[in-house]
């Protein structure tokens, strides 16, 4: 209904890109938000709620994503998606790597 | 990245007989070794380290589909293959449906990009409502490499 986007930069902090698990745990939380939630690179964007569309980023470590929230509770969904990419390092981690 | 640059045809499974998680992912690991893309010697090392990573967190993830991988430094380039279940296989998935398609893939530690992109291929694809019906379909190796073969010519999805 007219609705802002909040749209924030991040880039991939992990060696590892966006893969199988960090794609989970960014789906997890934007599923979480009655806001819409996409996230884009490069000109292509996605769905941040599918777990599949996520991963068809082939995010590598350093590639600039774009996350598009928009909806009643957008400031507090992309502030903590901007957090959950964050934590992504801690993913590849548990990997012992 | 296509399919054809990490499906090995010859260990691609059309009737898995397998039953449950650990089942499978041995027949489709046992397979990968029949068609000499990953060494009989490490093989159970493979598999120890794909079920490890299904303990960190299901890689069914959703829409009757699982993705079971693990890096290993066994393989020079990443190798996969395609299984398929008729019954479907209670794989702990995130929707908590059972799993008719599975691509395990097996990359060497050191390719995080070739990884991603196989990842991304292998996605685009099952987006594709048409190619997950096909392929769940399919019956014989033949209709599964034709089916990957359109997939690569971008006859399916976006």
């Amino acid at each position: 209904m007219g609705e802002e986007s909040i749209i924030r930069k991040v880039v991939v902090p992990n060696r590892q890109g966006l893969h199988a698990r960090p794609a989970n745990m960014f789906v997890k939380v934007a599923l979480q938000y009655q806001s819409q939630v996409e996230i884009a690179r490069d000109g292509l964007t996605v769905s941040g709620k599918s777990i599949l569309d996520v991963m068809t980023l082939a995010a590598e470590q350093g590639t600039e994503l774009t996350i598009i929230v928009t909806g009643p509770d957008a400031e507090t969904a992309a502030n903590a998606l901007v957090e959950v990419v964050r934590r992504f390092v801690e993913e590849d981690e548990e990997e012992g790597e | 990245m296509k399919f054809a640059d990490f499906i090995s045809v010859k260990a691609i499974k059309p009737e898995l007989a397998s039953k449950d998680k650990e089942a499978v992912i041995r027949e489709l690991a046992g397979s990968l070794v029949a068609s000499g893309d990953i060494m009989e010697d490490s093989a159970e090392s493979i598999i120890k380290a794909i079920l490890k990573r299904e303990e960190l967190g299901s890689t069914g993830i959703g829409r009757g589909i699982a993705v079971p991988h693990t890096k290993h430094p066994s393989v020079e380039k990443l190798v996969g293959t395609v299984g398929v279940s008729t019954e479907g296989v209670d794989f702990n998935s995130l929707d908590g449906e059972s799993v008719h398609l599975f691509f395990l893939l097996v990359s060497p530690p050191d390719r995080p990009g070739d990884h991603l992109r196989a990842l991304e291929n292998i996605s685009r694809q099952l987006r594709d409502d048409m190619f997950c019906k096909f392929l769940k379909q399919s019956k014989s190796v033949e209709d599964i490499k034709t089916l990957l073969d359109e997939a690569d010519n971008n006859q399916f999805g976006s």
